[in-house]
This record gives structure tokens, C-alpha cells and sequence, in this order.
């Protein structure tokens, strides 16, 4: 610990953090732009300018890049400071459009907050923004570009290139005229883009966002003719009561499914059961390679953003994909074909809506004819959590006051397995739940899995099953898969034993609970506090493996016959193909 | 001298194995190529690794790199003080209206480029323009559709 003095207020902090974080700590608040907990501070904005006694009198610092110090004097708040940093937002604003109004971050968006903090009332300058570059790319099925927006912090790029290591994303041109778009003279949807959609969920302004689809989604729930199912992927409950006040990580299921009934859809159905459907499918398949020498280690393949990877950079390792689709893809050709028959309603006229952490399942469901095995196109659109916070506003909803409801038990019911989804190690966990039962057709004593658990960038487990030891690998941030593929390659190439059977891979960092879809400010605490809100959910729930779903028991009954074969082939599995880097 | 089909693989070889030579790397192809054509740009990024996007962000940080083939004729204007005092806007006027284009543009058919430029270290002979390199001292604006017809007429310049 050292020593330091902040306006004033002598205090004891670690050695090596940032002014940044030790006036935080102080007590002390110093407002930032282009600073984000997931990402290294670089300075870019100058919103944190500080002043350090150096010598007889203070020098200028930025607060997020410089280091604390024994016997550090520092003011972080002062009248010259204000004014500083208000001319700081001024130049800022001079170069970015002044439609808030109709823009998709409006109420939402740091630069906006921080307008409004520091009362904003003229800007001084004159607005350059329609006298530099800038480039409108909608190319993406996922995220919209508008570098008109951009502030220039940097943070998708940085998100892009060194936490997810995809380098689709660049820092294009200089200066005044600096773009960050996709780079190499490419659209983002020609680029190896992923759709991961952390650049969108890192942005602070609307410079990145995803594709909407809510007025689609409306246009629908007008349609008298048409009957509009909705489903939530697992995440999606511990992220949406944050649009609505409540605190990190709260688990809103029953407020979540009232307001999807409020907003007029007819069918109420979960992602969750979607997931436990996959866990079934999955965890047969992966029995099925480990006794009959098929090819493993087995990848999973819930993740859309991961499939792509591995379409784009890692094509040797298509075979070890697995074939089943992700959950939300399972629900959709149910719907259309099991449900559609139960109901008697035509299939045409029936509209499956995703409710979404994610960005890449806005392009997943189009991917490609495995995603129409239905007959018609499986799921037709997909929100992310953050639009359908927007559609119960646009609906007048009050969402913290709403009464717990229910889903439709034919394809809502879900087990603990399937909602610890939404965290990193969760796909795995309940699919070492179900693994164990198909193998030894005995059920677990213990079903938590801790060592799978948690935001360590690789995880591993050895779990023993009857006679075999399965060995697992959890892998969450795409940037960390590099080394675990590498590992895979290296023992297969030089006939050494395989060192793992089962892999799971989660693009984003933490998994979908800060999917690129989800509430913004997603950093390492709210991983943690949105994970939690899902394994408490699965601690609460009586049934926490998906083979005890009964309505998943009573769907294979009546309609799949059994997993991996006849109908469930045709409807909840798919293939994959190598697509290039670059489309051009 | 714009040429694509170059081959530019002992560029590559050459700096490859020297950490940090990209820069090196894109100068050399500019000087065989005339312009690093995007094609030879994915070379680089296959050949070494370095991602796509990064080669761009430092091609597109220095603005000696060319991402489009140079002009027939390139026409730098010089508009330092001493030439914009003596006449240089009348002559950016003039090349505009011969070959509608303004300073930092290129003809579609990639014939004129206009550029201006900040001294050529020759103000003793202002107004100063160079094509491809040559110097033209105290150019009135009516003599540029002379020194235009002159480049047609394969008076080259040097």
C-alpha cells in the first residue's frame, strides 16, 4: 500500500492502480469517455484530466493512464478542471450529429449522460461532422456502422482486435478523419467479422449498434393473421430487469414472460427449453463419438459467433463441431411443425420471434437451408435483450411492477441445466449432467460442476463417468480459443492422446450474460452478478438435468422418436461449411 | 510504371523474418507497384500473418501509400506563400475548368491528378507547378492549356 493525497484527503491505496481508480476508491468520481473496465485505458479522450504536483505546481494528467505514486498529490475536481473537461465535451460535440432524438442510443448513450452532467447548453464550435469522412456500413445481418457517431475512443476497435483477436474492425485513416470501420477496403459483412457484436456492446455512443428488428416484430403482432411465438434465450432474464432499474444480475423470468404476453404474443415459449432439447441431442451425440471412435474432441456449437469462427478461422475443425443446432434454432422448427400440428395452425402464418443476448443469431437464422428445416424459415426474427427493453417501453409497460407469469408448458418448461446456459461453463455443466445419465443410466448424486464455473479465460474439468475419464476444456472470449485449437491440432497431428473430449467455446467474455445484445456496462462484476442470478435459478428449480423435462420426455415421445435420428435428425441438426476471411 | 501483376514475393521473403518491417515491407511493393494494390496487400497479410485490417490501418495512416494506381500525369500546385501571392488559385481554377477536377482529386479515367502542395523550395520562380516531377516556373494561368497539350503531345515531361 502507499500513500496519497487526493483533494485534500489523505488515503492509502495499492501500488501499480490508476489515479482513475484510486480517487474512485477515495470517493472521488472523475467522469470518462473512452475508458471501459474490460479494456486498456489509453487516453484518448481527455475527459479525466487531473492535476499531480510535480515540482512547486500541478501538472496536467489523465487520470485512466497514469500510474499512483508515494506521496502522490493529485485534485481531481476543481473549477478549472469543470471547465476543462466541459471544453473537452464542446470540441466532442462539434464533430458529432445533434439527433438524439431519433437515435438508438437516445437515454442510453455516455456522451449523452455526460452532456446532460456537465449542462451542455451551446457548443462554441462550429459542427464539422458533414466536412470529414464517414461511412454508413448496414452490410452486416447484425450490426450497423455510422461513423458520423463515432467519437473515436477506440474501444471497439480494441475489443475487436485484442480481446476477441478477430481484427475485422480498424483504425482507418488519421486524425480528425480517423474512421473505425471494417478494415481493408471491405464492408463489414464481406470482413471476418463474426457478428459477436462486442464492438456494439462496447460502443458509447450509437456509432455501433445491432440491427433492429422491433418495427418487424410490431408489423407482426398486427397481422390478425398472423400468430406470433416468442422465446427467451436464458441470459435474456438476468440482463432485461436492468432496462427497468432493477438491480445487476436480478433474475425477471416471471415479470420477462408477463410483459411478452402483454406485448400481444400468442405463444409464450423459452429458449430454456430449447436448451435442455440441445443438452439432449448434444449430450447424445458426444456419447455417441466417445464409444463408437467418432471424431473428438466434440465443440459445441450453441454460440453463432463461434460457428463462424470456426467457418472463417479454423476450418479443420468443422468435423468437430457438433451437429446439433443452438436452442433457439431447435424451438423455431418445433414450433412449425410439433406445435403447428397440436394447435392446428398453419405453419405459413406462424411468426417465431428470438429474444436474444446475442447479435450473431440476428445472422445465424438466415445462415443458410438447414435454419428453414421446417418448411419455412425456422425462427423470423431476432431482438436483442436491449430491444425488447425497448419494445415494453414503447408498449407503456411498467416492468418492476408486473406479477410473475408463466410460459406455455409444452415448450417452456426447462430444467437448471438449461438456464446456467447464459453463463461461460454452463453448456458444459449440463451437458456433463446428461452425459453421465445416458452413459451409466444412473443420475448424479452432485450436479454442480464448480471447476467449470467462473471467468477464467480456459477451464478445465476431469470428470469420471463409469469407467471413463472425460476430460473438458471451457473456453470463453473467442480470443482465448487460439491456443486450445492449437493444443487439439498438435495432439492429433502427432498421434498423442486427445486432450480433451468436449470443448465448449462461448465467443463473448463471460459468456451470453454480456452477450453483444445485452444491457450495456457489462464488465467482470456484472459477469459475475449476471451469472449468479442464473445459477441460483437452477439451485431453486426441482429438475436441473434435461432429461427430466418432461415435456422434452413427452416431445420425443409423441413427435422426435429418439435423439439423433429420424425427425430429430431432419429438424435439429444441421452442417457447416469454410467460408473465406473475406468475401472480396 | 503502375503495374499489379509484379511479382512481389522476395519483398515479402526479404523482410519478413525482421520484426516490426511492415512499413519497409509496403514501401518497397509501392516502388515496383506504383501503388499497393489490395491484392498485394492480402499477399502481405497471408504471407506474414498480420491481419487484413492492420496492414490498412497503416496504409491508410501515412499518406505516402497510394491505395489507387497513380495518374498519367500528376500536377502538384504549389501554394506556399510566396506562389499563392503570385497566382496559384487562378491556376487551380484554370486546371479546374480543363479537366474538371478539383486539388486532391483524380480524372475517373485516372489521366490528371491535382494536388497541392506547400513550397517546393524554388520560390524565386513563383507561381510554381510540377508534373511527374518536372518544375514549371512562373506559370500564368493562361499558359496551363499549353502545358496541357504539351503532355499530349508526348512532350514528356522529365
Amino acid at each position: 500500500m502507499i500513500n496519497i493525497t487526493i483533494n485534500g484527503k489523505k488515503v492509502q491505496v495499492e501500488e501499480g492502480i490508476t489515479l482513475l481508480e484510486a480517487a474512485k476508491q477515495a470517493g472521488f468520481n472523475i467522469p470518462t469517455l473512452c475508458y471501459n473496465d474490460d479494456l486498456e485505458a489509453t487516453g484518448g479522450c481527455g475527459l479525466c484530466v487531473t492535476k499531480v504536483k510535480m515540482g512547486p505546481g500541478y501538472r496536467t494528467m489523465r487520470a485512466c493512464t497514469t500510474k499512483v505514486a508515494e506521496g502522490m498529490e493529485a485534485i481531481t475536481q476543481d473549477a478549472e478542471l469543470m471547465r476543462t473537461r466541459k471544453t473537452v465535451l464542446e470540441l466532442i460535440l462539434s464533430n458529432h450529429p445533434q439527433d438524439c432524438l431519433s437515435c438508438e442510443r437516445n437515454h442510453n448513450c455516455e456522451l449523452q449522460q455526460l452532456a446532460s452532467d456537465f449542462g451542455i447548453r451551446e457548443i462554441p464550435f462550429a459542427n464539422i461532422v458533414n466536412e470529414i469522412p464517414q461511412t454508413l456500413d448496414c452490410s452486416s445481418k447484425s450490426i450497423k456502422i455510422d461513423t458520423s457517431k463515432c467519437i473515436q475512443c477506440g474501444r471497439c476497435v480494441q475489443v475487436c482486435q485484442k480481446v476477441q483477436k478477430i481484427n475485422a474492425l480498424a483504425s482507418i485513416s488519421r486524425g480528425i478523419s480517423t474512421e473505425m470501420k471494417a478494415g481493408g477496403e471491405v464492408e463489414l459483412a464481406d470482413s471476418p467479422c463474426i457478428n459477436c457484436g462486442q464492438c456494439a456492446a462496447h460502443c458509447p455512443v450509437g456509432a455501433i449498434v445491432e440491427k433492429e428488428a422491433i418495427d418487424y416484430v410490431w408489423d407482426a403482432l398486427l397481422d390478425s393473421k398472423k400468430y406470433c411465438i416468442v422465446q427467451c434465450a436464458p441470459a435474456v432474464r438476468v440482463g432485461i430487469g436492468e432496462e427497468f432499474g432493477l438491480p445487476v444480475g436480478t433474475n425477471s423470468t416471471g415479470k420477462m414472460l408477463s410483459a411478452l404476453r402483454a406485448l400481444g404474443f400468442k405463444g409464450i415459449f423459452d429458449t430454456n427449453f430449447g436448451a435442455d432439447l440441445t443438452i439432449m441431442e448434444e449430450g447424445s451425440e458426444l456419447v455417441d463419438r466417445v464409444t463408437n471412435n467418432g471424431v473428438l474432441p466434440l465443440l459445441t456449437s450453441c454460440c453463432p459467433a463461434w460457428v463462424n469462427y470456426v467457418e472463417k478461422f479454423a476450418q479443420d475443425m468443422i468435423p468437430h463441431l457438433s451437429s446439433a443446432k443452438s436452442p433457439h434454432q431447435m424451438v423455431g422448427p418445433v414450433a412449425k411443425t410439433y406445435y403447428a400440428q397440436k394447435m392446428g395452425i398453419d405453419p405459413k402464418d406462424i411468426v417465431v420471434v428470438s429474444v436474444m443476448p446475442c447479435t450473431a443469431k440476428k445472422q445465424e437464422i438466415d445462415r443458410d437451408s438447414n435454419m428453414s428445416s421446417s418448411g419455412h424459415q425456422d425462427v423470423d426474427y431476432v431482438l436483442t435483450t436491449r430491444e425488447l427493453g425497448k419494445m415494453i417501453k414503447q408498449a407503456g409497460i411498467e416492468f418492476a411492477k408486473l406479477e410473475d407469469g408463466k410460459g406455455d408448458d409444452m415448450m417452456a418448461d426447462y430444467t437448471g441445466a438449461a438456464t446456467i446456459f447464459g453463463a461461460t461453463g454452463g453448456v458444459m455443466e449440463a451437458a456433463l449432467r446428461t452425459g453421465a445419465y445416458l452413459i451409466t443410466k444412473k443420475d448424479l448424486e452432485k450436479v454442480e460442476f464448480y471447476d467449470v464455473r467462473g471467468l477464467k479465460g480456459v477451464k478445465e474439468a476431469t470428470v469420471k463417468i463409469g469407467e471413463l475419464e472425460l476430460k473438458a476444456a471451457v473456453v470463453n472470449g473467442i480470443g482465448n480459443v487460439p491456443p486450445v485449437i492449437e493444443m487439439i491440432r498438435e495432439a492429433k497431428a502427432n498421434g498423442k492422446p486427445l486432450p480433451y473430449h468436449f470443448v465448449e467455446v462461448m465467443a463473448c467474455p463471460g459468456g451470453c450474460v454480456t452477450g453483444g445484445g445485452q444491457p450495456y456496462g457489462g464488465n467482470d462484476k456484472v459477469r459475475v452478478a449476471r451469472a449468479k442470478g442464473l445459477y441460483d435459478e437452477d439451485s431453486a428449480l426441482q429438475k436441473r438435468c434435461s432429461h427430466h423435462n418432461e415435456s422434452i420426455q413427452k416431445l420425443y415421445k409423441d413427435f422426435l422418436g429418439e435423439p439423433l435420428h429420424g425427425k430429430s435428425h431432419e429438424l435439429l441438426h444441421t452442417t457447416y461449411q469454410k467460408r473465406k476471411l473475406y468475401n472480396k | 510504371m503502375t503495374q499489379t501483376n509484379v511479382d512481389i514475393s522476395d519483398i515479402i521473403a526479404k523482410w519478413k523474418p525482421i520484426k516490426g518491417s511492415l512499413v519497409m515491407m509496403l514501401h518497397a511493393i509501392q516502388g515496383r507497384c506504383g501503388y499497393i494494390p489490395r491484392e498485394k496487400a492480402m499477399e502481405v497479410s497471408e504471407k506474414t500473418g498480420i491481419p487484413l485490417s492492420k496492414i490498412y490501418e497503416v496504409l491508410t495512416f501515412y499518406h505516402f501509400f497510394k491505395l489507387t494506381p497513380p495518374p498519367q500525369y500528376q500536377i502538384n500546385v504549389c501554394t506556399g506563400t510566396a506562389c499563392y501571392l503570385k497566382g496559384a488559385p487562378e491556376i487551380l481554377a484554370e486546371l479546374n475548368k480543363l479537366i474538371g477536377i478539383k486539388e486532391g482529386e483524380t480524372t475517373k479515367d485516372g489521366k490528371y491528378a491535382i494536388a497541392g502542395l506547400r513550397c517546393l523550395g524554388c520560390c524565386g520562380l513563383a507561381p510554381v507547378i510540377s508534373i511527374n516531377g518536372k518544375i514549371y516556373g512562373q506559370v500564368k494561368a493562361s499558359q496551363v492549356k499549353g502545358i496541357l497539350e504539351g503532355l499530349d503531345k508526348g512532350e514528356k515531361p522529365a
